[in-house]
């Protein structure tokens, strides 16, 4: 149960945080479908800048430094889909495609030139990252998940920068129209986007075990985020409980194999794994009917055509 | 000081192959309220654009208050007090009333920028009591009426303290009373020291409101007026350079048998399960024309669709003379006699990227005079397209193989209308047949309803042009809310008795 518990809290506080910050992107016009890739990236950058930090750092000095270096890595690699969907007008999903395609293979060449080696997985210690809270295991990012959650919360609906976004990402003819830079605002929202991004790979990567092969991504979290920014209605709060639900998911899948009910069917490990992907599907397909996405995402904004 | 408050002089403006405004000039009094008169592509909404700092002018220069400024960009417009109400609302739908007033001028705290939304919430309303401008700040906007939505666009405007406000079809798309209320709306703002420009094409509102007007034709300036001592037939020979017949000359109606008959339709929205069109039944019958009046987004539409095949109904039956046609596609209703004039001429009407020959046999490219065994007759198509420009006088640039995206909106709305009528269908739908055409290509379109009509087809018209609904039928239909809320004669009923079933205010039947 303690274990349920331990991954369910690890995987909300990851799908929240990506699915924050596709949120931030989507507001603001951009379909941000680079989530994976951008979760790849920072995951990649946070776990060698744990390795380069000076021995004998302290626990705080190593989370800050990692998580900050993660969030840069998922702003910049989020800055190319900016400059391909705002500046040139790309498609956005096909950019966001790519780049997810890239980040892996970035990350295996990075992670293969760190090692030396012909091997991709990256080791580092997790120590900073947890404590012992009684029985239960919790990591830092959960802490850190939830000051983003009230901060998204703030910043969407009780700030300038908040209104603005939306009225990008709703209607950016009119937020031009009243003196707004459409182009600044879905920038700001991509970039946010990125930053989540990537604390949420490293959020993915680094708590539950001290190594990683790159050469699997973050097979498939990003998408599942994703799925779970589509089910949270792009709401903060409904994203947090869409998290939490597809968490629970997620986390069945992992620990199938000792809950006595589900390693009776006998399922191999894969199967299992397939879980919260189908049962994404499942609920999407009933529920994105009803969804209301932001009405002009998806669409580059041309200045010139009024 | 100046006694105006903007003048725009001698302003040119072109574009590639146009010129848009040639040496127009414009003088603004302050507290006035100008209209600014002319037909589509006139120049109106041009010189609006660059007072607006949309565009820039090539040639002229731009006072305020007697200086000379300088209009980069909608900011630089703002910063000067000019603000606009665009013809399409640009209002953000799932905001509130109050976020959309606010937006880009937003009340914040200096560091940090949260909203200060109480300031600004007591503004509004300070405004809205001043004005008459009634809203609700905490409704959001695809919740309300589009007069309430118009209301909410000028608060936006005094909300930035803006002292010179431009209008632009306001309109368009309100009820006679909502027109009514704008009006009112629009002395008391003029009363109150505004300056009003009001762009239109509609004579009788520059009558109620208007204290001076200036004609454009063709990018030129015809003149100012004085709209008190002007009168309509003035204003619209001045508008379109000779003189317009406004009222239609109707022969005596032939009645025949009923062509069209519709019993108890109902077409449910797929999104939200309400009913669009709700148990409708009614008839058209040989040698009258039937208009559908009623504010855009009523079930218009979505009827037609059901009618002419393009949507599906729920339940219902469509009788074209003694066929049912309730379940066939679009080409056997076409081919059992269904002519239609769409309401969306790019997307339903034509094929934008094909040529003017192809478009004009869209409809019958499969007859046997036109193809064999599959393969097209080109001398054939090119003879008949010759036939029917001639006929109907499609004007384009190189004839038969002119790309229809590069001509006109009348052209390409008389390119639909020679394809339809030339089918010989007893039935002709026209759904907005005049929708964005001049007064020239309106009265020939009309013209030909008529001829139509007389020749003992029946017709059927969907039109939210108030002048047409009570000039061209000979009996009128008013939709609310999906039904039909009643039947009125145009001989007999006013602007006024229509928009009050227009706005669902009352029915009979």
């Amino acid at each position: 149960m303690f274990l349920l518990l331990k991954y369910t809290l690890l995987y909300t506080v990851v799908l929240m945080m990506v699915a924050l910050g596709g949120m931030f992107s989507e507001r603001s016009g951009i379909i941000n479908i680079a989530l994976e890739g951008i979760m790849v990236i920072g995951g990649l950058i946070g776990v060698i800048a744990i390795q380069l930090m000076p021995a004998g750092s302290s626990a705080a000095a190593i989370v800050i430094c990692s998580v900050l270096a993660a969030a840069v890595a998922g702003m910049l690699y989020a800055a190319l889909l900016a400059f391909a969907s705002i500046n040139l007008g790309a498609d956005q999903t096909i950019g966001g495609t790519a780049l997810n395609m890239l980040a892996t293979a970035l990350a295996m060449v990075i992670a293969k030139g760190f090692n030396g080696s012909a091997s991709a997985k990256l080791e580092y210690s997790n120590r900073p990252f947890v404590y012992e809270i009684g029985p239960l295991t919790v990591n830092v990012f959960l802490f850190i998940g939830i000051v983003i959650l009230i901060l998204s919360y703030i910043v969407l609906y009780k700030t300038r920068l908040g209104l603005r976004l939306r009225a990008c990402g709703e209607h950016p003819q009119a937020a031009d129209s009243v003196g707004i830079n459409v182009y600044k605002m879905r920038y700001i929202g991509v970039l946010i986007s990125g930053a989540l991004g990537g604390i949420g790979g490293m959020a993915y990567i680094i708590p539950s075990v001290s190594s990683w092969n790159f050469e699997v991504g973050v097979s498939g979290a990003g998408f599942l985020a994703l799925a779970v920014m589509i089910f949270g209605q792009w709401k903060p709060f409904r994203i947090c409980f869409a998290a939490v639900f597809f968490a629970l998911f997620k986390s069945l899948a992992n620990i199938a194999s000792s809950i006595p009910a589900m390693a009776a069917l006998g399922w191999t490990q894969n199967m299992y794994n397939m879980i919260p992907f189908i049962a994404s599907m499942i609920i999407l397909a009933f529920t994105s009917k009803k969804s209301r996405a932001p009405k002009a995402e998806g669409i580059p904004y041309d200045k010139g055509s009024r | 000081m100046s006694d105006y408050i903007i003048e725009m002089l001698n302003i040119t403006k072109e574009f590639p192959g146009i010129i848009a405004n040639d040496n127009v000039t414009l003088q603004l009094r302050r507290g006035e309220i100008h209209a600014l008169l002319g037909e589509n592509g006139a120049g109106k909404s041009t010189l609006m654009s660059v007072l607006f700092g949309l565009y820039q002018a090539e040639k002229g220069e731009i006072r305020k208050n007697g200086e000379v400024v300088r209009i980069k960009d909608p900011n630089d417009a703002n910063a000067l007090g000019i603000g606009m109400v665009h013809q399409h609302f640009k209002l953000v739908e799932v905001f509130s009333v109050l976020d959309n007033i606010i937006l880009g001028v937003e009340p914040a705290t200096k560091h940090l920028g949260f909203l200060q939304k109480a300031e600004a919430r007591k503004k509004v309303l300070e405004l809205s009591e001043r004005y008459g401008l009634k809203v609700d700040p905490d409704a959001m906007v695809e919740d309300i009426t589009v007069g309430m939505q118009q209301r909410t666009e000028i608060l936006k405007m005094l909300y930035r303290d803006n002292e010179v406000l431009i209008f632009d079809e306001p309109t368009a798309v309100l009820t006679p009373q909502e027109i009514d209320e704008l009006m009112k709306i629009m002395k008391g703002l003029a009363a109150e020291g505004k300056s009003i420009l009001f762009i239109t094409h509609k004579l009788d509102e520059i009558k109620a409101v208007a204290d001076r007007c200036t004609v454009l034709r063709k990018g030129r300036c015809v003149g100012t007026v004085d709209v008190a001592t002007t009168s309509k037939e003035e204003m619209s020979e001045m508008m379109v350079g000779r003189k317009v017949q406004l009222v239609m000359d109707k022969a005596p109606q032939k009645l025949g048998e009923s062509i069209l008959s519709v019993q108890n339709l109902t077409v449910r929205s797929k999104r939200h399960g309400k009913p669009l069109v709700n148990n409708v039944s009614f008839n058209v019958r040989r040698g009258e024309i039937v208009c559908i009046a009623g504010i855009d987004g009523n079930g218009q539409s979505e009827l037609v669709y059901t009618l002419t095949g393009l949507m599906k109904a729920e339940s219902g039956k469509v009788y074209l003379g003694d066929r049912d046609i309730s379940h066939m596609s679009i080409r056997e209703r076409n081919l059992s006699g269904m002519s239609h004039i769409p309401e969306d001429r790019h997307k339903h009407g034509l094929v934008l990227d094909y040529s003017l020959e192809n478009n004009l046999v869209l409809k019958r490219y499969f007859d046997k005079q036109f193809s064999s065994r599959g393969f097209l007759k080109f001398n054939e198509i090119r003879t008949y397209a010759e036939k029917l420009i001639e006929q109907y006088d499609v004007r384009s640039g190189q004839g038969p193989v002119t790309v229809a995206r590069s001509m006109s909106g009348g052209n390409q709305q008389k390119a639909i209308i020679a394809r339809e009528i030339d089918l010989g269908n007893d039935l002709l739908i026209a759904v907005q047949p005049t929708r964005g055409l001049d007064v020239g290509a309106i009265e020939y379109i009309r013209k030909e309803l008529l001829r139509q009509r007389d020749s003992g087809k029946a017709v059927l018209l969907v039109s939210l042009e108030l002048d047409e609904v009570l000039e061209v039928p000979d009996r009128i239909l008013v939709m609310y809310e999906g039904e039909i809320v009643g039947e009125l004669d145009p001989r007999h009923t006013t602007a006024k008795e229509l928009g009050l079933y227009m706005a669902g205010a009352q029915r009979k039947g």
